[in-house]
């Protein structure tokens, strides 16, 4: 956007409206620091190309040339309003996004109303939330829309006073001046229209005289989530959208060979249609536990997915074939190597996928929780073979991502049960569906070789294979656009973000990461921080290996190879705050890691308890496991917009580091994954999450925004694995730790789904 | 079809419909009644957490045959009235401690842990480290550590 006009001058528009409108544009000229560095060589990027541009960089560039308006209104009640083009799924982009508009206006938070903005395709590359990107991307635009809305509003009430506009101030949504009484925005705001649209330059309120950005503030949806309220995609009362549920195969992606009842599946109690879509048979009815009734009664032969008779070992030996040799050891060096394995894991939201569709003949409508709208919209349409332009979609709250909702698998699916029923449908997977069906983060491995010669690191080598990752949510298309305004050279778009947002912050001599990827067989989706936690965490217990040949301390040797005094700043906070290198007794011991992404450093200090006794705690369907029992853990993001949801976000990443290193993943076997629910799939419970918990948020050391919604779940699990290493002796290769243990009785693959229970009652408490 | 009569908070409803359907269902899907929410329909996530007469239950494996005009159930739309206030003590540590994050888990989460302080102080003793890892409600977001703070919170104040 904004050609700044001069220092702090932006460009923004008042809108032909009856009521105040301002605008301004999405998307923003490139940073200065990308156009001056020369291109890296052809082919593959320079090892530190983080440096010069980054992921978020380029979802910026992305958007530039394609941008288009978001818009503040003010309407004659004084509330403010504001469709935000991004999906909100408890990562507190809402809020921030409110006291952005607070800020710059001068109205109360409470004033702003932040709602989700259907799929508009004409912000082509800017609907997409993920990357972290969302603050980072919207912090000038917002401001500048909302700040050509006080400057109007001031004008106005300059007019009807009499008075230049320069003595009047506006604070807490009134206007005042001298002697005057405070009249309130909502007063002003027809006044402050315009006929046609119009260019505005503003000014930008400085940071020293912010009230409301830094300050920590509570979620502006918190009163209707604790109240029941909130509404997720499946709650809407859009009419007649019956529930909807598919029955689908046994093993992943299996496809519908024959249905043997179908008409006696249609007769069942409550069930309304029943026909086969492309992803199984899917059963339309007046309750949900009518559906899973009858989607437990179909008998349907299956032909074989996409990874049929495959089981964790195979795919292992799959990317053990595909792994690219490592460097050779150099002359008269030591080397530390070791291969590290990451199972697949569920990237599964609580909100199971979801979407409410009502298609007719002519059009059609979508209700579904939606990281990229467009895609999603454009998807549904040619499915449907409707025009894009006949297909509505609506982004509604989400329940939880981690990557899960940058695909629309349930949008689309629902699309087309509402296609062939001829009427609107509630479709809900079953979380069995969720677990096993659902996308998955792609098992890899991670083989790093660290040389050295004494105390001096010569060089840091990585390599990372990975089954394929599907990217092709529109950040595929993003990459694919901009990949030749990047300095990275023509490789494909998984090896561009993977080199986009991995980092050495270490100062370890020549460095090298690359990335191979294979079988393209299983649903995959990037989970919450993509490739960071496996890589970060191979690196980081490579450091620590590092250390106990070099006979350092772990911290030590950590912040003597940091490469900048920010990212000491953030390690050296956490030493002191959780007192590193205190005496344990045995089997519990420390762990220190450090992690940078998104323009924000991070580092993380974890204790952890191995003791047998705690270990085998008894915890009924449980894996009870090491317990973390205390986590310090201290972030930059640059410019913490807010530093209450900041820290939510940290919370909500050091949980999932934790489930991540010790208890969370995918089984699979024969072709099926064996996890059907909460109690198979061990994602972090109260039972495991840290009873001591210390988040340091640190003095700002930018005046932008970083990333913060997945930055914090790298240093986490490279934290806890390290603790691991040093509280038994042993390097742990192979995560999470307890994979190799089944912790559970896999329930059925046919029928699909398990039955409810009748019991409850008795186990009221 | 076979009708049952139950309360939902403080109202008498009565549906019509099997008796084998599990009430979670007859709530959300029959009586637009969505703050239970649904997260894996076996009694393992405790999404759905409402409470019957006064103590904790799971809708979602409670046939609706199973209650009748003696029963009250109350969801957390009902919570406030139990103690005649606008929020119940635990809403207004929920928000004082900003503990949801996208808030699907939060209805279950916040009825669990009001079924936790009443159980803990029947027994005449305070909330424990122990007792909250007990809570078995899943929240995906990781809120955990929050809620263990607003649980602290509304014990002094219920
Ligand atoms: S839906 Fe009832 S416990 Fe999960
Ligand atoms: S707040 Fe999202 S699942 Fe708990």
């Amino acid at each position: 956007m904004h050609d700044a006009i001069g220092r702090r001058r932006f460009l923004g528009y008042v809108l032909a409206a009856p009521t105040l409108v301002t605008a301004a544009e999405l998307g923003r000229t490139p940073t200065a620091s990308a156009g001056q560095h020369s291109p890296a060589p052809a082919q593959l990027p320079s090892p530190e190309i983080t440096e010069i541009v980054d992921l978020n960089d380029m979802m910026t560039v992305a958007a530039a040339p394609t941008a288009n308006l978001i818009s503040v209104e003010v309407g004659p009640d004084g509330s403010v309003s504001f469709a935000l083009p991004r999906a909100e799924v408890g990562q507190g982009i809402t809020t921030s996004t409110a006291m952005l508009i607070a800020e710059e206006l001068g109205v109360p938070l409470e004033r702003v109303r932040v709602t989700l903005a259907d799929a508009r395709p004409e912000l082509v590359f800017n609907q997409l939330t993920g990357g972290s990107n969302t603050t980072f991307s919207t912090y000038t635009p917002v401001r500048v829309a909302a700040a050509v809305a006080r400057t109007r509003l001031l004008d106005a009430a300059a007019a009807d006073f009499g008075v230049p506009a320069t003595r009047l101030t506006l604070d807490g949504g009134t206007v005042s001046g001298p002697g005057r009484r405070g009249v309130d925005i909502g007063k002003l705001a027809a006044k402050a229209s315009s006929v046609r649209a119009e260019n505005v330059a503003v000014e930008l309120r400085k940071r020293e005289s912010f009230k409301v950005i830094g300050t920590p503030r509570s979620r502006i949806d918190a009163l209707e989530a604790v109240t029941g309220k909130k509404k997720f995609a499946v709650d809407l009362d859009v009419p007649n959208a019956l529930p909807t549920m598919v029955c689908r195969a046994p093993t992943v992606n299996g496809v519908v060979g024959s249905v043997a009842n179908l008409g006696e599946v249609r007769g069942m109690p409550g069930i309304t249609d029943v026909a086969r879509i492309s992803t199984g048979v899917a059963v339309r009815g007046e309750t949900f536990g009518q559906c899973i009734d009858a989607v437990r009664a179909l008998r349907v032969s299956w032909r074989p997915g996409t990874a049929e008779g495959k089981s964790d070992d195979d795919v292992r030996e799959e990317l053990r074939a595909a792994e690219l040799p490592l460097v050779r050891k150099p002359p008269l060096t030591d080397t530390v190597d070791e291969t590290f394995t990451f199972h697949f894991r569920s990237n599964s939201a609580l909100e199971p996928n979801c979407a409410i569709a009502d298609v007719r003949a002519d059009r059609a409508e979508i209700w579904s929780s939606l990281k990229s709208p467009i895609v999603a919209k454009q998807t549904v349409a040619a499915r449907l073979g409707l025009p894009q332009r006949a297909v509505t979609v609506h982004v509604t709250e989400g329940g939880g991502s981690f990557g899960r909702k940058l695909f629309f698998d349930g949008a689309l699916e629902a699309a087309e049960a509402s296609q062939r029923f001829g009427k609107p449908v509630r479709l809900m997977w079953h979380r069995a569906d969720d677990s096993r069906q659902g996308r998955t983060h792609p098992m890899a491995t991670s083989r790093v070789r660290i040389s050295y010669k004494g105390d001096t690191v010569l060089r840091y080598d990585q390599r990372h294979t990975s089954v394929s990752t599907d990217l092709g949510h529109g950040l595929g298309e993003i990459i694919t656009a901009t990949a030749a305004q990047l300095p990275v050279g023509d490789i494909g778009f998984a090896e561009t973000f993977f080199q986009l947002s991995q980092t050495m912050s270490y100062d370890f001599g020549f460095n090298s990461r690359l990335l191979t990827e294979t079988d393209k067989g299983f649903n995959t989706g990037s989970m919450r921080n993509v490739y960071s936690p496996d890589v970060t965490c191979a690196r980081e217990l490579m450091v620590d290996e590092l250390a106990t040949r070099m006979d350092r301390d772990p911290y030590e040797l950590r912040r003597a190879f940091l490469r900048d005094d920010r990212s000491r700043r953030a390690l050296e906070k956490v030493a002191r705050a959780g007192d590193w290198g205190r005496q344990m007794p045995d089997g519990l011991a420390q762990g220190i890691a450090f992690h940078a992404e998104y323009k924000a450093v991070s580092a993380c200090l974890v204790e952890l308890d191995c003791r047998r006794e705690t270990v085998e705690r008894p915890i009924r369907n449980a894996v009870a496991g090491p317990r973390v029992t205390k986590v310090v853990f201290a972030v930059d993001v640059g410019l913490a917009v807010n530093p209450r949801g900041l820290e939510a976000q940290m919370m909500g990443c050091i949980n999932d580091g934790i489930a991540l290193a010790l208890t969370s993943s995918l089984h699979l076997r024969d072709g099926s994954f064996l996890e059907a629910s909460w109690d198979n799939y061990f994602y972090t419970r109260q039972w495991n999450t840290p009873p001591e918990l210390q988040i340091i948020v640190l003095p700002d050391s930018s005046d932008e925004p970083g990333g913060a919604g997945e930055l914090g779940v790298a240093a986490s699990v490279s934290a806890v694995a390290c603790a691991y290493r040093r509280a038994t002796g042993t390097m742990p290769t192979s995560f999470p730790i307890n994979h190799d243990t089944l912790s559970f009785e896999p329930k059925p693959t046919v029928p699909p789904v398990p039955q409810s229970p009748t019991d409850g009652r008795d186990h009221a408490w | 079809m076979p009708e049952h009569t139950f309360r939902v908070n403080g109202e008498q409803m009565t549906v019509d419909v099997a008796p084998d359907v599990r009430l979670l269902w007859v709530l959300r899907d029959i009586l637009g009644i969505t703050g239970p929410k649904y997260g894996c329909g076996i009694n393992v996530c405790k999404a759905c957490t409402s409470h019957l007469n006064g103590q904790a239950f799971n809708p979602c494996s409670v046939p609706v045959g199973d209650v009748g005009p003696e029963d009250e159930i109350t969801t957390i739309e009902g919570l406030p009235a139990t103690v005649g206030r606008e929020l119940h003590p635990m809403q207004e540590a929920w928000l004082d401690h900003d503990v949801a994050q996208c808030g699907y888990c939060q209805p279950g989460q916040i009825m669990a842990a009001v079924a936790l302080v009443r159980r803990v102080r029947s027994e005449g003793r305070a909330v424990t480290d122990a007792d909250l890892d007990t809570l078995r409600n899943i929240c995906r977001c990781g809120t955990y550590p929050r809620i263990r703070k607003a649980v602290a919170e509304a014990e002094a104040h219920m």
